[in-house]
C-alpha cells in the first residue's frame, strides 16, 4: 500500500517523564506510521513507553507527562498534544481503544446495553436505531445470546466476554483506527486465541487500522503486518512482520525473540528413585457463610509421580486446579481425599512439629516475587531464616545464604538490602535462594516466571535448570504457559477443571497430544504462529 | 440476593439481642437494682417490694426471660422521678430531637457533598486545600466549644440568645451538623477521586463520552455507593453529638433527657433511651444494606 | 542486572505540621510543669479575687467564680486531659488490636463472637455507652478512664482483623510457613511488624476522639469530678458566665480544639509517611 496516506503518523514524538523517574523521557523521538487496513504491533517490555505512545494518539496522556517535541497526525491532521475538546469528535467515531482489563473498563453499575448505547447517543445516533445496532455489534463480536449480554452487568461476564463487549463497543461507529493496549494479556490462552481471531477477521471485514500494543512476540507473530520494537522509550527496530521475525537486526529484538522461542531438546529419562507419589487426590473448598454455602471441587482425583532430579510441569488455564494441587503437595492446605507419599512415607496427615520438619525437604517458589518476601526483612535474613528455623546457627545460616546469593546470580552485598530495592527478576532469584537454603529434595514452583518480562523469564528458567543440575532436586513446575512448560519439563501433566486430562513425557505430549483439550491448548498458543513463521 | 437479605436481617436481629442482653446484664449487676430504683431514703420494706416486683428472688434466666418478655410487651419501666412511663418521657422529647437532627443532617449533606465534589474535581487547587482544611477543622472542633461560640456570637452580633425552647433550630443544627459536614466533604472527595481515576472512566473518555456526561452518568453513581454507608454511620455521630449540643443550647430533646436522667440516676429512662438508640442504629444500618440492593447491581445480581 | 532502584528522598515537612508539633510539645510541657507558673494551688480559693479578667495583677489568665487562679487550673486540667488521652487511647488500642488479631488468627466461633461484639459497639455511640454505665455505677476516675479508653476499640479490632487477614494471605507468610516456621514465629516476626503501622495510624486518629469524649463528658458534668479538674470540667463551670467571664470557657476550649487539631494534622501526616498505600488520596 505504498503511497497511500497513513491513517496515523507519529512524527519524532518525545514525551517527558516527571523529575525523579528512572529516565528523562517516557518516549523519545519515536516515528511510526499506521497505514489504512494495517495492523502495527508496538512491542516492548513493561516500562518501555509503549502505553505512553498509545495514550498520546488518543489524547489521554496524564498531565504529568507533557509532549516536548514532535507531533501526532491523524488522517493527515495534527492532533493537539494534550487532553482537548478536539478529541471528542474523534474518539469513538474515528478512533477507538480497547484495554487490558476489559471488566474494569466498563462501568460496574450500568448494564452493558446502556453503556454501548451511550457511545451512539453521544455521537448523535438516532434513539430508535441504537438498540438494534448494539445487538448487531454484539453479534459481530461473536458473543453468545446478545440480548442477554445486553441486559447484563459487567461483573456477570467472563474476562473474554467483557473484552468482546468492549470490542463490540469500539466497532459501533466503524472507526478507522483501533488502538489495542495489551487486550489479551489478562486472558487464558484459548480465550486469547479467540480474541485474536476476532480482531483479525474484523480488521479484514472492516478495513480498519490497528495499533496493537503487546509484550508478547507470540501474539505479534499471530497478528502483525508491521512491527515496531520499543526499548526504554525508543523504537529500536521497525519493519514488516516477516522481516523483523525472520531476520531481526537489533540485538534487543533478537534477545526478545530468542527468549520467546527458547526450548531444550527433551532430556533423557533415566530410571531413578521416586520422590513424590500422589494418588487420587481431591480438594474441596467450602465457601460462603451460613446461609449460602457452596462446595467447590478444586482438585478431583489427581494421581501423579515424580522421580529424583526430574521436572514435572503441571499445565492448565486459570481455575484448572493446578495451584490448589501444588498447595496440597506442599501441605499448606489439607487434601479432602487421597494420599501424598514423599520418599515412600505417607505425608497426607502429618501435623505439628513433624510437618514443620518435613517442610525442610519440600520447598516452594511462588508466582509473585514482590509479595513473597517480608518487606521488613533484609534479603540475607530472609534467605537465612529457613536454616535458622531448622536449628542452624546464625553464622552458618548466613554463610549459606551468602553462598546462595552468589549461586543465584546476585551480588553478595545485596544481602543487606530490603526487598523493595530489587526488580521482579532479582526478587525471584532471592526467593529461589531462600527455598534452596534448606537443601530441599523437592521444589514446588507455582508460576514462578509468569509475573516477569520475557527476557527475564528466560534468565530465571536458565537458573532453575542450572540449579537443578547442581543440587539435584526434583521439581514440580506449575505454569499456564506451554512455551515455559516445554522448555523446562521432562514430564507434563495437563489439567482442566480439576482433573488430569493428559500426562506423559514432555516430548510425547508436545509432538502427539492425544486429548482434544491439549490439542486446543497447543493450537491456541500464539507461540505456534511464531514457530510457523520461523520455519517459513 | 435472598441470602443477602436474610443474612442482613439475621445480623440485625442478633446485634439487637446482644445489645438488649448487655443492658440487662449491666442493670442486674450494677449493685442492688431494687435499691437503685426505689426512691431515696426508702425504708427496707419498700425496697423489698421493689425486689419482689422485679423478680429478683427468682433464678437469673427467669429474670432474663421476664425482662425480654416485658420489653416485647412494651413495658419499659417507669421514671423514678416523675413516675411516668419511660416511653412517654421519650416520646415527649422525640419530635424536637428529630427536628434538630434532621436539620443538622440536611445542612451537613447540603454543604459537605458539594464541597467534597468540588475539591475532588479541582484537586490540588485552593478550593481543594480549603475543603481539606475545613474537614480537619470540623473534626477537631468540639461541638460544645463551637456551640458556645455560636451563642456568644449571637449575643454579641445580634443581641439574641440562640438557646432555649423557642429559639430557632438553625444555630443548634449548624453546631450539631458541623462534624458530619466535615466528614462528608472529606469522604466525598476521596470517593469521587477514586472513581474519577478508575479504568472505566478512562475507557469512557476513549469512547468519546464528554466530560460532564462522564461525571454525571458514571462517576456520580459509583462514588455514591460508599457514601451511603457513611451517611448511615454518621447517624451514630449525630446521636452522640446531639447529647452535647442539646445540653449547650438548652434544647428540650432526648439528649438532654438522657444527660439529666444519668445525673439523677433515673435508670429506667436511661435504659429505654439506650435501647431506642441501639434500635435506631441497627435499623439504619439495615436500611443502608437494603439500599445497596437498589444502587449496587453487583450485590443485587450476585 | 544488579542495578538497584534509587532510594526515595524524604519530603519536606510542611509548616502546618511543624506548628502542630510545636503546639503538642508546648501542651505537654504546660501539662507537666504549668503549675510552676502560678504561686497558687489549683484548689486555692480567694473570695476577694473572684472573676478577675485576664491580665489582672497576680492572675495572668484571670480567676473563676470562686477566686481560683485560671492559669494553674488550666495546667492541672491539661495534666488530667493528657493522662486520660494517653492512657485511654492505649487501653482501646491494646484491647481492640488484640481482639482483632485473635479473631483473624483463630477463625471459627471466637471470630464470630468478636465480630458480633464489634457490630454491637458500632451500633451504640461510645458516649451513650459511657452515659449508661455512669448511670449504673458510682463515678470514679478509674471507671471513667476505662470508659473513655473504650473509644474506638471496635475500629482497632476491625482494622487489625482486616490487616491480619490480608497479611496472612501474602506470599511471604505462605513462604515462611513453607519454610517450617512455628505459628509463634509467623505471628510475632512476620505478621505483627507488618500490621503495627495500621494500629499506629489509628492511634493518631483515635487520640483526638478520646480527648473530645473526655472533655465532652466532663463538660456535661459526668466526667472528671471535683475536686479533680480537667479542661472540659473547667469549661462546664464557666459556661453559665459565658458573656461576663468569657475567659473561663474560651481558654480551655481553645486548648482542647488546638490539641485535637494538631494531633489529627500530625496523624494525617504520619499516616502518609508510614504507608503510602493508606494515603488519603493527596
Amino acid at each position: 500500500m505504498p503511497g497511500e496516506p497513513a491513517v496515523l503518523s507519529i512524527e519524532n514524538l518525545s514525551v517527558a517523564l516527571p523529575e525523579g523517574g528512572d529516565r528523562e523521557f517516557a518516549v523519545r523521538g519515536i516515528t511510526l506510521d499506521v497505514k489504512p487496513g494495517e495492523t502495527v504491533c508496538l512491542v516492548g517490555e513493561s516500562g518501555s513507553g509503549k502505553t505512553v505512545a498509545a495514550q498520546s494518539t488518543i489524547g489521554m496522556l496524564p498531565k504529568a507527562l507533557p509532549v516536548v517535541a514532535g507531533r501526532v497526525c491523524f488522517e493527515s491532521k495534527s492532533l493537539p498534544p494534550q487532553r482537548s475538546k478536539a478529541f471528542d469528535s474523534l474518539r469513538g467515531i474515528k478512533m477507538a481503544m480497547i484495554f487490558q482489563d476489559a471488566v474494569a473498563s466498563l462501568d460496574p453499575v450500568q448494564r452493558i446495553g446502556r453503556q454501548l448505547e451511550e457511545i451512539l447517543a453521544v455521537h448523535g445516533v438516532d434513539r430508535r436505531s441504537r438498540k438494534k445496532r448494539v445487538l448487531d455489534s454484539l453479534e459481530t463480536a461473536r458473543l453468545p445470546d446478545p440480548p442477554r449480554i445486553y441486559r447484563s452487568y459487567p461483573h456477570q461476564l467472563s474476562g473474554g466476554q467483557a473484552q468482546r463487549v468492549v470490542i463490540a463497543g469500539s466497532l459501533l461507529l466503524n472507526p478507522r483506527l483501533l488502538i489495542a493496549d495489551e487486550p489479551t494479556t489478562a486472558l487464558d490462552v484459548t480465550t486469547q486465541a479467540e480474541i485474536l481471531d476476532l480482531l483479525k477477521d474484523l480488521k479484514r471485514e472492516r478495513k480498519a487500522s490497528v495499533l496493537f500494543i503487546t509484550h508478547d512476540f507470540g501474539v505479534v507473530a499471530e497478528i502483525a503486518d508491521r512491527i515496531a520494537v520499543m526499548k526504554e522509550g525508543e523504537i529500536v527496530e521497525t519493519g514488516s512482520a516477516d522481516a523483523v521475525l525472520g531476520a531481526p537486526e537489533h540485538p534487543y529484538t533478537r534477545r526478545l525473540l530468542a527468549a520467546a522461542r527458547k526450548r531444550d531438546p527433551a532430556r533423557e529419562a533415566s530410571p531413578a528413585k521416586r520422590v513424590l507419589e500422589v494418588r487420587n487426590l481431591s480438594l474441596d473448598y467450602k465457601i460462603g457463610r451460613l446461609l449460602s454455602k457452596k462446595h467447590i471441587h478444586a482438585v478431583k482425583g489427581v494421581s501423579l509421580q515424580l522421580e529424583e532430579g526430574r521436572t514435572l510441569a503441571i499445565v492448565g488455564e486459570s481455575g484448572s486446579g493446578k495451584s490448589s494441587l501444588a498447595r496440597c503437595i506442599l501441605r499448606l492446605v489439607d487434601a479432602s481425599a487421597g494420599t501424598i507419599r514423599f520418599k515412600g512415607d505417607d505425608i497426607t496427615e502429618e501435623k505439628g512439629s513433624k510437618l514443620r520438619a518435613l517442610r525442610k525437604r519440600i520447598q516452594f517458589v511462588q508466582q509473585d516475587p514482590y509479595s513473597a518476601i517480608n518487606p521488613r526483612q533484609t534479603v540475607l535474613s530472609a534467605i537465612a531464616e529457613g536454616p535458622i528455623i531448622h536449628d542452624a546457627t546464625k553464622r552458618d545460616a548466613e554463610a549459606r545464604a551468602t553462598e546462595l546469593l552468589e549461586v543465584t546470580g546476585l551480588s553478595v552485598n545485596a544481602g543487606s538490602r530490603y526487598p523493595h530495592e530489587f526488580s521482579g527478576g532479582q526478587l525471584q532469584r532471592i526467593c529461589i535462594a531462600r527455598a534452596l537454603a534448606l537443601e530441599p529434595e523437592l521444589l514446588v514452583a507455582d508460576e514462578p516466571v509468569s509475573a516477569l518480562d520475557v527476557s527475564i523469564q528466560a534468565q530465571i528458567l536458565d537458573l532453575f535448570r542450572s540449579l537443578q543440575s547442581k543440587f539435584g532436586f526434583a521439581m514440580v513446575f506449575i505454569t499456564h504457559d506451554l512455551r515455559v512448560a516445554q522448555s523446562i519439563s521432562d514430564d507434563i501433566l495437563v489439567m482442566k477443571d480439576g482433573e488430569v486430562v493428559e500426562s506423559g513425557a514432555a516430548a510425547k505430549v508436545f509432538s502427539a497430544p492425544s486429548h482434544p483439550y491439549t490439542k486446543a491448548l497447543l493450537a491456541a498458543a500464539p507461540d505456534i504462529a511464531l514457530r510457523r513463521r520461523a520455519a517459513a | 440476593m435472598t441470602a443477602y437479605i436474610l443474612a442482613k436481617f439475621a445480623r440485625a436481629a442478633a446485634t439487637l439481642l446482644i445489645a438488649v442482653s448487655l443492658v440487662f446484664i449491666f442493670i442486674r449487676f450494677s449493685g442492688d437494682p431494687a435499691a437503685a430504683l426505689a426512691p431515696p431514703d426508702a425504708p427496707q420494706e419498700v425496697i423489698d417490694q421493689y425486689a419482689e416486683a422485679m423478680g429478683l428472688d427468682k433464678p437469673l434466666w427467669q429474670q432474663y426471660a421476664s425482662y425480654i418478655g416485658g420489653l416485647l410487651q412494651g413495658d419499659f419501666g417507669y421514671s423514678i422521678h416523675t413516675g411516668k412511663p419511660a416511653l412517654e418521657l421519650f416520646l415527649e422529647r422525640l419530635p424536637s430531637t428529630l427536628r434538630l437532627g434532621s436539620t443538622a443532617l440536611l445542612i451537613a449533606l447540603a454543604v459537605g457533598i458539594p464541597l467534597g465534589s468540588f475539591a475532588a474535581l479541582n484537586r490540588g487547587t485552593k478550593v481543594d486545600r480549603f475543603a481539606m482544611a475545613f474537614s480537619v477543622f470540623a473534626f477537631a472542633m468540639p461541638n460544645f466549644l463551637f456551640g458556645l461560640c455560636v451563642i456568644l456570637g449571637g449575643a454579641l452580633l445580634f443581641q439574641t440568645y440562640f438557646g432555649g425552647t423557642d429559639a430557632s433550630v438553625l444555630p443548634a443544627a449548624l453546631t450539631l451538623g458541623l462534624a458530619a459536614m466535615g466528614s462528608f466533604a472529606r469522604f466525598t472527595r476521596s470517593s469521587l477521586l477514586e472513581t474519577i481515576n478508575a479504568p472505566f472512566m478512562r475507557a469512557a473518555e476513549a469512547r468519546g463520552v464528554p466530560y460532564m456526561r462522564r461525571l454525571v452518568a458514571h462517576a456520580a453513581p459509583n462514588a455514591a455507593i460508599p457514601l451511603v454507608t457513611l451517611i448511615g454511620l454518621s447517624l451514630g455521630a449525630l446521636i452522640a453529638g446531639s447529647v452535647v449540643t442539646e445540653q449547650v443550647f438548652g434544647w428540650p430533646g432526648v439528649g438532654q433527657l438522657l444527660v439529666r436522667s444519668v445525673a439523677t440516676r433515673d435508670i429506667a429512662t436511661v435504659q429505654f433511651i439506650v435501647l431506642a438508640i441501639a434500635f435506631t442504629m441497627v435499623l439504619a444500618n439495615l436500611l443502608v444494606d437494603m439500599l445497596y440492593l437498589v444502587i449496587d447491581p453487583r450485590i443485587r445480581t450476585r | 542486572m544488579e542495578s538497584l532502584k534509587p532510594r526515595a528522598r524524604p519530603p519536606r515537612i510542611p509548616w502546618s505540621i511543624r506548628l502542630s508539633f510545636c503546639f503538642i510539645a508546648l501542651f505537654v510541657l504546660f501539662a507537666l510543669f504549668g503549675e510552676i507558673l502560678s504561686p497558687y494551688g489549683f484548689r486555692e480559693t480567694s473570695l476577694f479575687d473572684r472573676l478577675l479578667p485576664p491580665g489582672s495583677p497576680g492572675y495572668i489568665l484571670g480567676t473563676d467564680a470562686r477566686g481560683r487562679d485560671v492559669l494553674v487550673r488550666l495546667a492541672v486540667g491539661a495534666q488530667i486531659t493528657l493522662i486520660v488521652a494517653i492512657v485511654g487511647t492505649l487501653i482501646g488500642a491494646v484491647i481492640g488490636s488484640l481482639l482483632g488479631i485473635v479473631a483473624a488468627a483463630r477463625r471459627g466461633v471466637i471470630e464470630h463472637v468478636i465480630v458480633a461484639a464489634i457490630d454491637v459497639q458500632a451500633s451504640l455511640p461510645i458516649i451513650v455507652v459511657a452515659l449508661f454505665v455512669l448511670a449504673m455505677f458510682d463515678n470514679s476516675f478509674t471507671l471513667f478512664l476505662l470508659l473513655v479508653g473504650l473509644t474506638g476499640w471496635e475500629v482497632y479490632a476491625r482494622l487489625m482483623r482486616g490487616a491480619t487477614l490480608s497479611v496472612q494471605e501474602r506470599g511471604y507468610v505462605t513462604a515462611v510457613r513453607a519454610l517450617g516456621a512455628s505459628p509463634a514465629r509467623i505471628y510475632l516476626r512476620h505478621i505483627l511488624p507488618n500490621i503495627l503501622n495500621v494500629a499506629l495510624v489509628q492511634f493518631t486518629v483515635n487520640l483526638p476522639l478520646t480527648v473530645l469524649l473526655e472533655t465532652a463528658l466532663s463538660f456535661l458534668g459526668l466526667g472528671v469530678q471535683p475536686p479533680l479538674t480537667s479542661l472540659g470540667q473547667i469549661m462546664s463551670e464557666g459556661r453559665d458566665r459565658l458573656l461576663t467571664a468569657w475567659w473561663l470557657t474560651l481558654f480551655p476550649g481553645a486548648i482542647i480544639f488546638l490539641l485535637a487539631l494538631s494531633v489529627s494534622l500530625c496523624g494525617d501526616w504520619v499516616r502518609d509517611r508510614l504507608d503510602p498505600t493508606l494515603r488519603s488520596e493527596s
